[in-house]
């Protein structure tokens, strides 16, 4: 059941250093990489005015390579939900220079864009760049739960047990893809889930 | 004289119909024997006696029985009618254009009474007489979109305009042809629009935004668009879509007449004075087989048009399941005689 791609769907691009003294780092998982790459390009100096948030994931990867980049702060949370609080507090507080660059799986770049747009951020104004997995942040259209880290197509509704198909359609607002029941018309109808979004 | 508005469903036992007259105004979207999508917007100024175009915002004898089933909707999922904080100012400019309106149009069934920023607005179809401060959301029961939506027919949403794009802020979205405001409030034209098969390669888009975003107060425009449905359900939102979508299934050469509805919405786009929002409200039709075929000419062209739909228009507006039914039936009607140009039944 593929579906084509859509305008709604985010573009994600290559970070790169941006001009100005603050930069906030957001990433998780193999998102590291996208940073180091980063620094590659970065003028000296360049992350004495950096703090990167870092969820490292179960095998703790990569985290050395983002000490030695002596950024003037690392922090690791333990999960995105663990970082919230801080992150709230750091966007309210920001200068307005502040430089927004955001790495990893699509699920914590649509979190964590979010939470920016809601302290009033633009979308464009924040770099991007997706690494690792491509499982999905899902909306179920019919219960509104969401459904974290989906990976295969149709998926099941962690909350109602609908089974739903995953759409290209995307709210930055949710940080989720819609999911919209897919064999609504005749529930015998049992499309094979497969692994779409590895 | 007035409107008699009739005592119908559009849910559980369905017992909505059109009357005679109503058939004949049925806003009919095809002026040739096919279709495709184009950049079809036109003024929006008032048309014939008798017609739904008679006056600019349309109160028909459906109109209570819709308000009654949009507070049957809002009861059980209140996020169909949202408003982002910076919108109130263009709810209260919907309020005054709705209120205009209708009171114009159908004075005897509204009157707005203005002292300075002390108006009365009495709705007597639903036996509404409230006095509030224009401008004070404190003096109302709901903030002033909601507050007027409860009492119009039809789908609205409202565009914030910036940045050169137009972004869906606000909304009461209660009879929508299945996409959810809920998830799509915030967004900008495309990405309201992403899921469109074919208008976005066609340029459509970027030519309607343009044409949108100049729109000057007191010169609306207008286009029609459609959909079927099955059963005459104003809400097929796709937070339901697991309820109503089986009827697509029940289609039977014995019940299309009944069954099939052709929806049609007739699409307005007004600039609002004080926030410079648009407006966007979505009016729909509905009209069953049966109802349609008494005009032998729409009978006819409807069956080329679905017979003849490019396939992707056919399986966005959900129609697979019961199109090649529908086109049997229709085609019984369809001696294959020339239909004249236009919209209307000859
Ligand atoms: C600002 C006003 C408008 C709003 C709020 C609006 C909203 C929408 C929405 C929500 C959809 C459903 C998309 C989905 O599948 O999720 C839609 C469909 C569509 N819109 Fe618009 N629209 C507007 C103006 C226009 C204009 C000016 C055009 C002009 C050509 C247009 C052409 C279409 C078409 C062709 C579809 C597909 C409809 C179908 O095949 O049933 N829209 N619109």
């Amino acid at each position: 059941m593929a579906v084509k791609t859509i305008i709604s769907r985010p573009i994600y691009g290559t970070l790169s250093p941006q001009p100005g003294k603050h930069h906030l780092f957001i990433a998780d998982a193999e998102g590291a990489l996208a940073i180091i790459d980063m620094a590659g390009k970065a003028p000296s100096g360049f992350f004495d005015g950096a703090e990167i948030d870092f969820i490292p994931g179960p095998e703790g990867k990569h985290i050395a390579a983002l000490e030695a980049l002596e950024p003037a702060q690392l922090h690791l949370p333990p999960s995105f939900a663990s970082l919230l609080p801080r992150l709230r507090q750091t966007l309210t507080n920001a200068h307005m220079g502040l430089r927004i660059y955001l790495a990893g799986t699509e699920g914590l770049i649509g979190q964590a864009m979010q939470v920016a747009l809601e302290a009033g951020i633009d979308h464009t104004s924040m770099q991007t760049e997706h690494r690792g997995s491509l499982a999905r942040r899902m909306q179920c259209v019919h219960c509104k739960g969401i459904t974290e880290n989906v990976t295969t197509q149709p998926a099941l509704c962690s909350h109602c047990g609908l089974l739903l198909l995953v759409r290209d359609h995307y709210s930055r607002r949710l940080a989720a893809f819609q999911g919209v029941c897919i064999n609504a018309e005749d529930r015998s109808e049992i499309p094979p889930m497969e692994e779409a979004f590895p | 004289m007035g409107i008699t508005f009739r005592k119908e469903t559009f849910r559980d036992d369905y017992t909505f119909r059109n009357s005679p007259e109503h058939i004949r105004r049925f806003p009919f979207p095809f002026n040739e024997d096919a279709y495709m999508y184009a950049v079809n917007i036109e003024p929006h100024v008032v048309g014939p006696k008798g017609s739904v175009l008679e006056n600019l915002i349309d109160v028909d004898e459906h109109y209570v029985a819709e308000m009654q089933d949009r507070a049957l909707v809002l009861a059980e999922d209140p996020l169909r009618c949202q408003s982002l904080p910076h919108m109130t100012l263009a709810g209260w400019d919907l309020l005054e254009l709705l209120m205009e309106q209708q009171a114009l149009g159908y004075p005897e069934h509204f009157t707005l009474e203005r002292n300075g920023d002390r108006w009365r607005w009495i709705n007597r179809p639903l036996g509404i007489d409230d006095t509030f401060t224009f401008g004070d959301t404190s003096t109302l029961p709901y903030g002033p979109m909601e507050y007027i939506t409860r009492q119009s027919q039809g789908d609205f949403c409202i565009l914030d305009q910036r940045d050169g794009n137009l972004w869906m802020d606000a909304g009461m979205v209660t009879t929508q042809a299945d996409w959810s405001l809920d998830f799509d409030i915030g967004m900008n034209f495309f990405e309201w629009h992403a899921p469109v098969p074919l208008a976005h390669e066609k340029g459509i888009f970027t030519r309607a935004l343009k044409f949108l975003t100049n729109i000057q107060q007191g010169k609306p425009a207008r286009r029609l668009n459609w959909t079927m449905t099955i059963n005459p359900r104003l809400d097929t939102s796709p937070e339901n879509y697991h309820k109503w979508g089986p009827d697509r299934a029940t289609v039977t050469p014995d019940n299309v007449g009944q069954k099939v509805h052709l929806r049609v919405e007739l699409q307005s786009f007004w600039r609002l004075p004080r926030s410079n929002g648009i407006v966007f409200p979505i009016r729909c039709y509905l009209i069953n087989m049966d109802e349609l075929v008494t005009q032998p000419k729409w009978a006819r062209r409807l069956h080329r048009v679905i017979r003849d739909l490019p396939e992707e228009l056919a399986t966005y507006k959900g129609l697979t399941r019961y199109r090649p039914t529908l086109v049997e039936w229709l085609s019984k009607l369809d001696d294959g005689s020339p239909t004249s140009s236009g919209f209307g039944p000859d």
